[in-house]
């Protein structure tokens, strides 16, 4: 659970929801409790202001029982813990609880410390230094108290009573104490309600997240799982199918197609190995047969030369010496076919090699009742190529396309034309040198199999070695540090450091200056020298024009081949002749092409016919 | 029929030793075995054989390794290599290293018995130049030997590069002597593919006798000498020159001469 994606997804999101949400919930139940206080302590403050103006006439005509009525009652509110009034010299003189009248305050406590810090009453105090909070005990609720100084005004120094002197300038101070039990339940109750809304916030993102991941991401990812899977085992036959339109479905996509590659290149892998093999199994088998075959023929023909005058025991022996040579002839083509040697080339015109082919098998085609026909383009040039081999090939086909007609008679038709691929991608470009002909080909450094071609590239006041792509066109060139696409490079020679842009010319594209390599027996190789330009020209190449292959098609009319069969029909000891065939034909025809650096495909539809496709690459340069 | 001669068979295989014994033997030859080269080389140093019939695939000392053997023992039989692995390669090899003839197996009783009759010849022809070196009788030629610029394969064929990189092949004077008068030649094609090393022309005699002549080089035929198709005795009187058998296209000269002894060697 905990190595699933999605779970790893769930939780990142939940953290930092739990995060996001804590700080805000955090600074949220501040602000509140913040403003909740400061509306208790104004409320505090209005009641001191009140209780002092209420009592001042009291205090001017010294009526000290009204005074004590009027804090005694106000005391009594709800939520008013305590209401006193103490002298300059901290004694209570009135109070809301009775027990205190009398006593004093010690002026050092942390209540009274803002005005008495340097011993001496200041005069005039911003209302938050004027209030303290605190406990009593550490399980009851918090208490507020507020202290507001009584000042002396003209009016107490004039009264009758005479009490205070004129040069006083504070005359004591009003405490009043209010609980805070509402306000902490208040932030208490908000505190909860944050927090539930916190985790729900945090449950329902996840909840949501979890579940887009799971449609998005889980189930593909568990179905290219899956694939992998299947192909680790050696199914490469399995696709995935459904497919989202996201980068996970561009993966599974390119994962369909990285597993039919991968099959194409193993089958084509299984082919070749198995041709091999098969090349040491036979030359093995030929040698073990052949000798019992040479016991079996020499004493048959010996005994042959013997009964001349016995007629009957010569038919039969004639048989068995005419079998014993088959099985020779047999045994010869195994062989033939497992030593399947380097091609001899030669120039060769193919319509030549086909017609005698053609001429080979006329007279069986004749007997079958086989139309030829013959589209032969008389303008294709000559091919390097086994003309033997090629042949071989020729007659092959024939003989199999006569035997898929039987002897109902049917159609065979023999084209051949040739046609073009383009260079750009194709042509490899071999012995590059600097224009004072150092050599450019780095045999060590090899780009898809190919000797790169080394420069130096200067930017920035850098030296750095580049390998080009030997390959006209396909540019997978290789950088020792990743160089900025847009960056123009000075190309130089790795050897003697002679700079090969020619500032004069002009990329097409994009109008940077080009670099030019010569080649030599070509035209100067030219490519852009800003890095992400993807320009390049080789004139004589591009000239020459595309790759020019011959492509020869032999159809029949015959049976045709079942669809399951198709990719077996190349494959060793495969045949549908039975008895009549060895089943190497078309295997040694595939290694024939193959060995000419040609491809040969067939398409076949049952009951109507069958065409081979060859295609044999014209002589390149 | 009189006695023809005595062979030494080796073959690791009893089957094939016994049928060439039952066939020579009836064919009026003295036929010894042995299983293996070893034992063939004993008997070798102890007795004279007319011909040596060896296979090339051997346990221990191989038909190659025995051709080397004999030959630095200057022990001077004729041998004919058979074997069952018979590629292009073993054929030219096994002439290269001085075998006089070549059978891949499986083989007739016919096959068998025409290259013997060629051995026999050749061993008699051979028999005759030291007599007549010994007797300083220089005077008769018993066979006209190759021109000094011209290359064979073994001692049956021949082959003259020309100046324009076509070549012509040909039959030794050596090898028409090694059998009967000439009644009929069967030619392969124009322009069917000539291989070293394996037949390319049957040459029927006038005792019924089917000789199978192998190529000196691979190439393709351009041109089959038309004076010979018609008159078949021109290759008796002039082999080296007017009885040549195809003009031919060589596909790797360069390559198969290795393979190919100078005639100017033979001239000393």
């Amino acid at each position: 659970m905990s190595n699933k994606i999605g779970f790893k997804l769930i939780l990142a999101v939940g953290l930092t929801a739990i995060i996001i949400i804590g700080v805000f919930a955090f600074f949220n139940i501040q602000r509140q409790s913040n403003a909740l206080l400061a509306e208790v302590e104004r409320h505090a403050n209005q009641l001191s202001e009140t209780v002092i103006s209420s009592t001042r006439y009291d205090m001017l005509l010294n009526q000290r029982e009204r005074i004590d009525k009027t804090i005694t009652s106000i005391g009594k509110q709800q939520g008013i813990r305590s209401v006193r009034i103490l002298n300059k010299q901290g004694e209570i003189i009135y109070s809301s609880q009775k027990d205190d009248v009398g006593k004093m305050v010690d002026k050092k406590t942390e209540s009274c410390y803002a005005c008495h810090a340097a011993n001496r009453p200041l005069e005039r105090l911003a209302i938050n230094q004027r209030t303290r909070i605190y406990r009593t005990k550490k399980d009851t609720s918090r208490i507020l108290g507020i202290i507001t100084p009584i000042y002396n005004e003209q009016s107490c120094w004039e009264a009758d009573c005479h009490a205070h002197a004129k040069d006083k300038t504070i005359l004591g101070v009003l405490d009043v104490t209010t609980s805070l039990a509402e306000a902490d339940n208040e932030i208490k109750r908000g505190e909860v309600e944050i927090v539930i809304f916190a985790l729900a916030a945090i449950v329902a993102l996840s909840f949501i997240i979890g579940s887009l991941v799971k449609k998005w991401i889980d189930k593909p990812v568990n179905e290219l799982l899956k694939a992998t899977d299947q192909v680790g085992v050696g199914n490469l036959n399995y696709t995935i199918k459904e497919k989202s339109n996201d980068e996970l479905g561009k993966l599974a996509s390119s994962f369909n197609i990285m597993t039919q590659k991968l099959s194409e290149a193993r089958l084509q892998l299984f082919q070749s190995d198995k041709l091999a093999s098969l090349g040491r199994l036979a030359a093995g088998v030929a040698h073990e047969i052949n000798n019992p075959l040479t016991g079996v023929l020499t004493y048959s023909s010996f005994l042959l030369k013997r009964t001349q005058d016995n007629p009957e025991l010569q038919e039969d022996l004639k048989v068995i010496v005419r079998e014993t040579k088959r099985s020779r002839e047999i045994v010869k083509s195994l062989l033939d076919f497992a030593r399947q040697s380097v091609p001899k080339k030669n120039n060769l015109e193919i319509n030549e090699i086909i017609e005698q082919a053609i001429s080979v098998v006329e007279n069986q085609l004749t007997i079958n009742h086989v139309k030829l026909e013959k589209n032969l383009d008389k303008t294709i040039p000559q091919i390097i190529a086994d003309s033997n081999q090629i042949q071989q090939v020729f007659i092959n086909l024939l003989v199999n396309a006569n035997d898929a007609i039987g002897k109902n008679g049917g159609t065979i038709t023999v084209s051949t034309s040739s046609l073009s691929l383009s260079p750009y991608g194709i042509v490899h470009i071999k012995g590059a040198v600097c224009p004072k002909r150092h050599d450019l080909i780095d045999s060590e450094f090899k780009i898809e199999g190919l000797p790169s071609i080394k420069l130096k590239a200067k930017f920035n006041g850098r030296e750095e070695v580049i390998h080009l792509d030997p390959v006209y066109g396909r540019r997978a060139h290789k950088y020792l540090k990743e160089i900025d696409v847009n960056k123009k490079i000075n190309i130089l020679c790795p050897q003697c450091s002679i700079s090969m842009v020619e500032e004069n010319s002009k990329c097409p594209k994009c109008g940077s200056p080009l670099f030019s390599i010569p080649v030599p027996n070509e035209s100067n190789f030219e490519a852009c020298t800003r890095v992400g330009c993807d320009f390049q020209r080789w004139e004589s190449v591009d000239e020459a024009g595309k790759r020019d292959f011959i492509e020869i098609n032999i159809s029949d009319t015959g049976c045709g081949i079942p669809k399951d069969e198709i990719p077996r029909i190349f494959e060793p000891f495969f045949s549908t002749k039975g008895q009549k065939g060895t089943g190497l034909g078309l295997a040694v025809i595939w290694g024939i092409i193959d060995n000419h650096n040609g491809t040969i495909k067939v398409e076949s539809e049952l009951n109507k016919g069958t065409t081979f496709i060859i295609r044999l690459p014209i002589k390149q340069k | 029929m009189s006695y023809r001669g005595n062979i030494l068979v080796i073959d690791d295989e009893q089957v094939i030793l016994n049928a060439v014994k039952k066939i020579c033997s009836a064919e009026n030859y003295y036929v010894e075995e042995s299983p293996d080269a070893k034992d063939a080389l004993n008997k070798l140093g102890k007795k004279k054989f007319d011909l040596v019939l060896c296979d090339i695939m051997m346990p221990e000392i191989d038909g190659f390794k025995f051709l080397d053997e004999i030959h630095s023992k200057k022990i001077e039989s004729p041998v004919i290599m058979t074997t069952g692995y018979s590629t292009v390669e073993n054929a030219v090899t096994s002439l290269y290293k001085g075998a006089i003839d070549f059978i891949p197996k499986p083989f007739t009783a016919d096959e068998l018995l025409t290259s013997l009759s060629r051995g026999i010849k050749y061993l008699e022809i051979q028999n005759n130049i030291k007599e007549s070196e010994r007797f300083n009788r220089n005077s008769t030629l018993l066979y006209v030997p190759c021109p000094s610029k011209y290359y064979r394969l073994g001692y049956a064929t021949w082959v003259s590069l020309e100046t324009k990189g076509t070549a012509i092949i040909g039959i030794t004077d050596l090898f028409l002597k090694t059998i009967e008068s000439v009644s009929d030649i069967q030619f392969m094609k124009l322009d069917e593919e000539i291989i070293q090393g394996i037949s390319c022309l049957q040459i029927i005699c006038t005792d019924g006798q089917m000789h199978q002549v192998i190529a000196t080089v691979s190439g393709r035929i351009i041109e089959i000498n038309e004076e010979l198709v018609n008159n078949k005795t021109i290759v008796e009187k002039d082999p080296y020159f007017k009885g040549w058998l195809y003009r031919i296209i060589p596909n790797d000269i360069d390559y198969e001469l290795k393979h190919l002894t100078p005639c100017s060697s033979d001239r000393i």
